[in-house]
């Protein structure tokens, strides 16, 4: 089926002109003030590049393990049947918003010398097992990461129309034909930009990098980037890792956009998915053991975050409440603002010729390979003169949450979009029905999903964000995860981790209110 | 886009409304410094009962970044003091030359060294060291040589220099114990070090957990656990090479607005008031003993024979040798 192609309309170009110029902004802006603050230039020296090297590689190896084992478990999510299935969706989302501290402390308690499992192998009479090093961070990574690659996939799992899987049953295709004709299709056109988000969010990885990875052979771009700006106010440096971030994040953006291939599934009659295949003994035995390891993997370091903060948390200081109000308050708006400018940027995206589509695309991610640091310092240096940074604290920390999980909400919403212009583009069109009624009857009952989803997770990112702009925090500017930081700063260990337990759950009940609200009335 | 700028100008209108009716004096300082767990909101109150002002700490990064932070802001910056460098960095804040040279030199101080700087003033000090949990390590190993030459499945959990204070303390204590053989040292030391964390909260809270049994913080953190927490499990350690000494300081900026002001809050910051606040929020020793002595606790702590400490000068001549000496040990 060729793609139906729709004309541009002077509406996509406004809206999402405004969130690509909004985007360039930040991202490239930044590095070019950052980078023209100051004159003197020491250039990279061998540690530098040793630092690229090892965040490609690490980043290559944890997106290429998450996507691996990612493959198998959405199949077994979208196929097999079973109690608790819909609350481990749910769940999924956890591991991916957790801060760093939290996330690492948490994997140490399964994983760790003093571990659940080094336990276990110490009342057996060996050693424990020693995490730091490559191990531990891809550990970490994975642990990040692939419950967001399985939810990407499984969307995709649950876009092949449920006709194509009644098709298959009364042909008697097997497991392995269902793969070739359906899934692997699908694969292709999910995995690419899947593989490309967890690269770079592994990319900007820093603090679980060093924690996990025993050292400074660990030190990723990020870390240098930070160097250069704290440690030795070299902010040209800074600039120039940034950009070579940026030139690493456009060249496998590039690549992984051109492998990408639209799925190119008739139109269906949007039936919720039922599944007659999977149903083989030796492939349900298979699908139930992996979705047991993996929820082991994912969920014990959660519960042993649930048990060390449910004490804690009866009794939190009371500065805990206003700093969690101040995170409601930022998470919420800064989500709706990602999602409207996602579906803005992807309706662009969307209407435009596949290169001038991948260029737009690519710049959608380049907020991922955007260093946090930069972007705060270049605002900084932007605004400082003509504005009182305390002032813009909340608008400024709205402003870049949306920007961090925008990549993350495009990757969610353009595939809706695309889908849904190529499905019903034209047969809107022979119908004459455009602007509102189009959106209203074809797209929005659609991509209601994916907007539900991305909304979701953005919520629960901005709940989490550390505040790039902490720059800008005036001193009584706490959200929750700097208050949790600051308890630990001050030894209050056990209070942190009733924080951190607080700042979980919000962010999850968050991320399941608008994920939840997408899917009414779906059968995922 | 519109709405965010209104926002933001809104807000820019009410701050300013609301800081003109008494003179502002504004501190930037460490984040753990401005907490309520912190010494800030006890010497906030002080201070304004005194001077009829309104104190503004400011959380603004800590150690480098604070210096950082400052280097950005330029002569524009709104602060008229930064509270919270240490010895490390003075050299390189002078070099800025931003920093007023002090009205009044301090006196009377029970810094372990002489002090003898004429733009910063100190606060409060400590020793770094690495702490242990006394019902867990029987063989407490007491110098980097010992540490060395320990069971090799003694494991220690350190920060990174690069990005705290703590870790930058233990590169220049190495460095001034073993100014010619530190990185024979750092290489000896790299299969005691289990981990290294970009800072303080990480690697103390790793230790906590039981990853590791020692962790490098200072020698009065068993003050915390047995003050606030009636826990004596925690020691530190002694190492007869002797313990590198931090003396974190203030200084007044030259563009400050409130210059008389600031002249009074750093002669407050040597005060008895101000002293008697740092050691149960702080976790620090003051820079002048309080009439009343050290809380109770305190006498407990060990007193290194030795302090090593690099002058202003030389820390910044060393750091960056004694960073790369360090990269490569462990990096191999």
């Amino acid at each position: 089926m060729t793609q139906y192609q729709k004309p541009t309309t002077l509406f996509e170009v406004l809206m999402g002109g405004t969130v690509l110029a909004f985007l360039l902004l930040l991202t490239v802006g930044t590095v070019i003030a950052v980078g023209t603050a100051t004159s003197f230039q020491q250039g990279l020296n061998p540690s530098d590049w040793a630092a690229i090297r090892f965040t490609i590689l690490q980043a290559l190896t944890s997106a290429a393990l998450s996507i691996m084992i990612a493959i198998p478990t959405a199949r077994a999510l979208a196929r097999q049947q079973f109690r608790g299935r819909q609350i481990m969706i749910s769940l999924l989302g956890a591991p991916f918003i957790l801060p760093a501290i939290v996330a690492v402390l948490g994997i140490i308690a399964v994983w760790g010398r003093s571990g659940l499992i080094s336990d276990g192998l110490k009342a057996l009479g060996t050693e424990p097992l020693n995490i730091y090093g490559f191990t531990g961070i891809i550990l970490a990574h994975i642990f990040f990461n692939l419950p967001l690659a399985t939810r990407l996939i499984l969307q995709g799992w649950l876009a092949i129309p449920s006709e194509h899987f009644r098709l298959a049953a009364q042909l008697g295709f097997s497991t392995s034909e269902i793969n070739r004709r359906l899934e692997r299709p699908m694969l292709l056109s999910i995995i690419p930009g899947a593989f490309l988000l967890i690269f770079l969010l592994c990319i900007t990885s820093f603090a679980v990098a060093l924690a996990l990875g025993g050292g400074p052979r660990a030190t990723t771009v990020e870390l240098a980037i930070y160097q250069a700006i704290r440690f030795d106010f070299d902010l040209s440096k800074a600039a120039t890792l940034a950009i070579i971030q940026f030139g690493i994040c456009t060249l496998i953006a590039l690549v992984a956009l051109k492998i990408a291939r639209p799925m190119d599934f008739t139109i269906s009659l949007d039936q919720p998915a039922k599944r007659w295949d999977g149903h083989e003994r030796r492939t349900r035995t298979f699908d139930k053991v992996l979705l047991l390891l993996v929820a082991f993997f994912l969920f014990a370091p959660l519960i042993s975050i649930l048990l060390k903060g449910l004490q804690p948390l009866l009794s939190l200081p009371t500065q805990v409440w206003p700093a969690l109000w101040k995170s409601v308050s930022i998470a919420i708006p800064a989500a709706l603002i990602t999602t409207t400018s996602a579906t803005a940027l992807a309706a662009l995206i969307a209407s435009l010729s596949k290169h001038t589509a991948t260029a737009v695309e690519s710049v959608g991610f380049l907020t991922l390979a955007a260093s946090p640091f930069v972007i705060g310092t270049g605002l900084f240096i932007l605004l400082n003169p003509y504005f009182n940074p305390f002032a813009l604290a909340l608008p400024l920390t709205i402003a870049v949450n949306v920007i961090m999980s925008l990549p993350f909400a495009l990757r969610i919403i353009l595939p809706a979009i695309t889908r849904n212009q190529n499905d019903y583009g034209r047969l809107g069109a022979s119908l004459g029905m455009t602007g509102i009624t189009f959106f209203r009857l074809a797209i929005w009952p659609r991509i209601k999903r994916a907007l539900g989803f991305a909304t979701g997770l953005s919520a629960a990112l901005s709940m989490g964000d550390l505040g790039v702009v902490t720059l800008f925090a005036p001193p009584d500017f706490a959200t929750l995860p700097l208050t949790m930081y600051r308890l630990m700063a001050a030894y209050q260990m056990d209070a942190a981790a009733g924080t951190a337990l607080l700042l979980v759950a919000t962010s999850l009940a968050l991320f399941w209110i608008f994920d939840r609200g997408g899917r009414s009335d779906h059968f995922i | 886009m519109k709405t965010l700028l209104l926002a933001a100008g809104l807000t820019a209108m009410t701050t300013l409304a609301h800081a003109q009716d008494k003179p502002v004096l504004t501190v930037y300082t460490y984040d753990s410094f401005v907490t309520d767990w912190g010494p800030g909101p006890a010497i906030e109150k002080a201070f304004e009962t005194t001077c009829d002002c309104d104190l503004q700490l400011v959380a603004a990064g800590d150690g480098a970044s604070l210096l950082s932070r400052i280097q950005l802001e330029g002569a524009r910056s709104d602060a008229d003091i930064v509270l919270g460098l240490d010895t490390n960095l003075t050299a390189r804040a002078k070099a800025t030359g931003l920093f007023a040279t002090l009205s009044t030199s301090p006196n009377g101080l029970d810094v372990p060294v002489e002090w003898n700087d004429d733009t910063f003033a100190p606060y409060d000090w400590g020793y770094f060291a690495f702490i242990y949990d006394n019902t867990k390590l029987e063989k407490v190993p007491g110098s980097f040589q010992e540490l060395i030459n320990s069971h090799k499945n003694l494991k220690i959990i350190i920060q990174d220099p690069r990005s705290s204070t703590p870790g930058l303390g233990l590169l220049m204590w190495v460095k001034t114990a073993y100014p010619n053989t530190a990185d024979q040292i750092w290489k000896a030391l790299a299969p005691r070090i289990l981990t290294v964390t970009k800072g303080w909260s990480e690697a103390y809270g790793m230790f906590l957990e039981g990853e590791a049994d020692m962790v490098l913080s200072y020698t009065t953190s068993p003050a915390y656990h047995i003050i606030a927490e009636e826990d004596a499990t925690k020691s530190a350690a002694s190492f007869s090479e002797g313990h590198y000494l931090q003396i974190e300081v203030a200084g007044k900026l030259k563009s400050a607005d409130q210059p008389e002001l600031a002249d009074k809050f750093l002669d407050f910051m040597t005060s008895n008031e101000f002293q008697s606040i740092i050691p149960t929020t702080n976790w620090m020793y003051p820079a002048k003993f309080p009439q009343e002595g050290l809380p109770k606790g305190f006498e407990t702590l060990i007193t290194p024979v030795d302090s090593l400490i690099a002058s202003a000068k030389d820390a910044e001549e060393i750091r960056d040798i004694a960073l790369s000496e360090w990269l490569t040990a462990l990096s191999q």
